[in-house]
């Protein structure tokens, strides 16, 4: 009998949803159905049991070619390789459990490597007006409940998190929200008409990178003072209509995107926001959030916060002490600056996303891909190791965009021979020990691992 | 009719481009999802660029050949878009002002018509620009 699990959650997108329901074939084996999810979240779990998944290393040999290699091969390489390195960079982690980001946090310790996330070239701004500014943020539940104006500031949750707005932000019915989207002002600032913004009550299409100008302008208006006839395209009347309806909102949420950390002014569009919620704050309830992208994109910074102090960009090259810098410590800088002599993507494709110049640059020096899947990155890897699908194959821990941690399930085994993350950051762990004759420190008990008796066939 | 004409050029995230990631970058679905680039239709006309055909589009970092769809999200004259992803990432310049982050949204590009050029697929021009496209599909 196929075995329907619910509460499952889903690896994609910052929503991190927690309802899904699969049902799974009666050998554990194949996904029959996926329920609740939103399109992406569906792709995610039928293109798991896809029949051409990757089940070992693969190495590029001399001719440009791959050839399948075993685990502890693969282990060997990247452990060498990390230590070879002066200046190794880890960078991506969109796509892990936290489990995985913690292993990898003792390996990087142990190599002196910079340990970055996708942060970096995405909220990577918003840490740094969040350091500078404070945040006074909420929970996706409170935001459920309470808030009855909500702005959508450079984001496109329509495209970006597809059942944000059903499952939190316009749509659902609360305990204070009790008519659920008859209950709620939605307003988008975007310079696009996004499908986002054809949702909203109200638009505000702002010109391509004056964010800045009309947090301002919002800002002082709130304040008392006059405003120009026009600021970043939009008039004036409009600024004062809609500073109106979030002066009046009981709780005014604010959730912004790529719009406002993608383009000029980066962090300061994020401070300007962060005062804006805090001068809100004189006449109602306010918040803000980030829309963090990945299901688990807010766990790096949490791990690492707790592991080394900061949550990106986290250069442990100097050996006795982490340093954070963006600008300098920053996956994109260092490439550009050609200070990296060793790559290793994990659970992301910064073959896709990167800039391709700091492609290339990555490129002159070994490069790895962890990842399960067939990616731009790991087609131009010397080597790329394949893991379990997290949230598909392998449970674990994952922060949502509000950061709030949920424990999300695995549905069906993973190919037999396929290491998860941690197993296989371990086992790099232990390898790099072993090749620097010292002895590992594991922390909450955590059963050593010999690289010899594998916990993987 | 101009010949070239100067849009500002945004990158950012589409619904068509997450669920073709999730497919896989080397399909057919990532290829129509990504390598396109929406724009005003009044931008359009006054290249003479007609829908469905392919454009260059070049920025201070490098070029790459796309093709001119209608918008499915309302873009502004003087706006253009290539949704995130590799085609997008061939002209997106990686200046940082200090913080990390590219510039994906807000760089100027020359957008002109290139009907015959033909269109890469991601792994050509992802393993084309390290050395290692060894040509076919
Ligand atoms: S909204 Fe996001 S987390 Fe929820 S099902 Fe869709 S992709 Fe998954």
């Amino acid at each position: 009998m196929p075995k329907l699990i619910t509460q499952v959650g889903c690896p994609y997108c910052g929503a991190s949803c927690d309802d899904l329901e699969v049902l799974v074939s009666d050998d554990g084996k194949k996904i029959l159905e996926t329920r609740n999810a939103c399109v992406i979240g569906s792709e995610i779990f039928h293109h798991a049991t896809n029949p051409n998944r990757l089940k070992k290393p693969r190495l590029r040999q001399p001719d440009g070619s791959f050839k399948e290699i075993e685990y502890e091969e693969a282990i060997d390489y990247t452990a060498k390789a990390l230590l070879n390195a002066k200046k190794p960079l880890i960078y991506g982690f969109g796509s892990t459990n936290c489990e995985g980001i913690s292993a990898v946090g003792r390996v990087a310790e142990k190599a002196g490597a910079v340990l970055d996330n996708c942060a970096s070239i995405c909220h990577g701004p918003s840490f740094l007006a969040i350091f500078d500014n404070g945040y006074p943020s909420c929970t996706l539940g409170e935001v459920k409940n309470r808030a009855d104006v909500i702005v959508f500031w450079g984001c496109n949750p329509m495209h970006a998190h597809p059942r944000h707005t059903s499952r939190y932000s316009i749509f659902p019915r609360g305990f204070f929200t009790s008519r659920g989207q008859m209950h709620r002002t939605v307003i988008c600032v975007d310079p696009r008409e996004t499908d986002t913004a054809k949702l909203a009550d109200m638009h505000l299409m702002v010109k391509q990178g004056h964010d800045y100008d009309l947090f301002n302008a919002f800002r002082t208006v709130l304040r008392g003072h006059k405003i120009p006839e026009e600021v970043a395209g939009i008039e004036r009347a409009k600024i004062l209509e809609v500073a109106e309806k979030m002066r009046n909102g009981r709780f005014v949420m604010i959730f912004f995107g790529m719009g406002c950390t993608h383009t000029d002014g980066r962090n300061h569009n994020v401070d300007i926001a962060i005062s804006l919620t805090r001068d809100l704050n004189d006449h109602t309830k306010a918040s803000i959030m980030a829309m963090r992208g990945h299901y688990n994109i807010a766990g790096p910074g949490q791990v690492w916060s707790w592991q080394f102090g900061f949550p990106y960009c986290v250069d442990l090259s100097k050996g006795t002490h982490a340093h954070m810098n963006p600008g300098e410590t920053s996956s994109i800088d260092l490439a550009m600056r050609d200070e990296i002599d060793c790559f290793v993507n994990v659970g992301t494709d910064a073959g896709a996303h990167f800039p391709i110049d700091a492609v290339k640059h990555l490129k002159k020096h070994p490069f790895i891909t962890v990842d399960p899947n067939i990616c731009m990155a790991s087609e131009i890897s010397d080597l790329h190791i394949p893991v379990r699908i997290v949230g598909v194959e392998e449970p674990g821990v994952v922060y949502r965009m509000d950061n709030v941690p949920i424990q999300f399930k695995k549905v069906i085994d993973g190919p037999e021979s396929v290491p998860s993350d941690e197993e296989l950051f371990d086992r790099i762990y232990v390898r790099i020990c072993e090749l620097t004759q010292t002895e590992p420190i594991w922390v909450h008990g955590k059963a050593p691992v010999p690289a010899s008796t594998s916990r993987v066939k | 009719m101009a010949e070239k004409i100067v849009l500002n050029m945004i990158t950012q995230r589409s619904i068509e481009e997450g669920q073709a990631m999730e497919k896989g970058k080397t399909t057919q679905e990532y290829f129509k999802a990504c390598s396109v680039v929406e724009m005003n239709p009044d931008d359009m006309k006054r290249l003479g660029i007609l829908i469905n055909t392919n454009v260059k589009v070049t920025s201070e970092v490098g070029d790459v050949i796309v093709k001119a769809i209608t918008p499915t999200q309302f873009c502004p004259p003087g706006l253009a878009h290539i949704r995130q992803g590799v085609w997008a990432n061939q002209i997106v310049p990686p200046r940082t002002q200090s913080t990390g982050v590219p510039q994906y949204s807000g760089f100027p590009v020359t957008i002109e018509p290139a009907r015959n050029e033909r269109i890469k697929s991601a792994l050509e021009l992802v393993q084309g620009s390290v050395g290692l496209w060894k040509g076919g599909a």
